[in-house]
């Protein structure tokens, strides 16, 4: 009999650390199989950014996140859930998302993470800005329709 | 009302929140944004294409037709850019 998985979710200005994340779920226990991680990080656009900055709606991310979290444990037999999402400045090659599912066997876990990381693309309250190496103006990143179409992919 | 702006909508708008007072036919989400839209040159900048508006009532997420709630926190904001 599995007991309820209660779902980690923070939103932060630090950092984390993907292998602490990952020991968290699996330390002690007999009945996880399968560990999932997705990493979401800055990159540098080919050297033209410096930086990311991440607005959100405090209060709002963590809901929203949850949200999708208990809609991802109502969907997959998951033993552990993590998701991390950092805000404030980042830079390239820095942490931005962090998704952690673990199940019994592989298919849950990877189709929850790729559940997770797709709805809080669309849906969880970030916006991110750039900072460009040539300095002229700050400009927001612009949503992808294709966003809107991989929600799409679990209805 | 209690409304909060985030991203390009808090900055063309010039600010992250405050506090009005509707006049009663504003009903829906959609008469809110008119409504706001007609108030400056920042209003009309930030909500020039309503469609691309996205609204959370209370800190989650509404459709344009959702009725106004008598109190409460009403956000709106760029579509989403995180993960």
């Amino acid at each position: 009999m599995n007991t309820p998985c209660i779902p980690t979710v923070r939103v932060q200005q630090e950092d984390f650390d993907l292998s602490e994340e990952v020991a968290a779920l699996t330390a002690g226990r007999r009945d996880v199989g399968a560990v999932v991680s997705f990493a979401g990080l800055c990159r540098d656009e080919n050297g033209r950014l410096t930086a990311l900055e991440l607005e959100h709606y405090p209060g709002m991310a963590e809901a929203e996140i949850s949200r999708i979290a208990a809609e991802a444990l109502g969907r997959w037999p998951l033993t552990g859930l993590t998701v991390i999402h950092r805000f404030g400045k980042i830079l390239p090659g820095g942490n931005i998302v962090l998704v952690v599912a673990s199940s019994e066997h592989r298919r849950a876990a990877f189709e929850a993470a790729d559940f997770l990381m797709d709805f809080l693309k669309s849906k969880a309250p970030f916006w991110k800005k750039e900072h460009t190496v040539d300095g002229t103006a700050t400009q927001w990143v612009t949503a992808k329709d294709s966003d809107e179409e991989d929600i799409k992919r679990w209805k | 009302m209690k409304l909060v702006y985030f991203a390009w909508v808090r900055e063309r708008i010039g600010r992250a929140e405050e506090r009005v007072e509707l006049p009663t036919n504003i009903t829906t989400v959609a008469d809110l944004i008119a409504w706001l839209a007609a108030r400056g040159e920042g209003y009309a900048a930030a909500l020039e294409r309503p469609e691309t508006i996205r609204v959370a009532i209370d800190q989650e997420h509404v459709e344009h037709d959702t009725p106004l709630p008598k109190d409460g926190e009403i956000a709106l904001f760029p579509p989403m850019t995180g993960g």
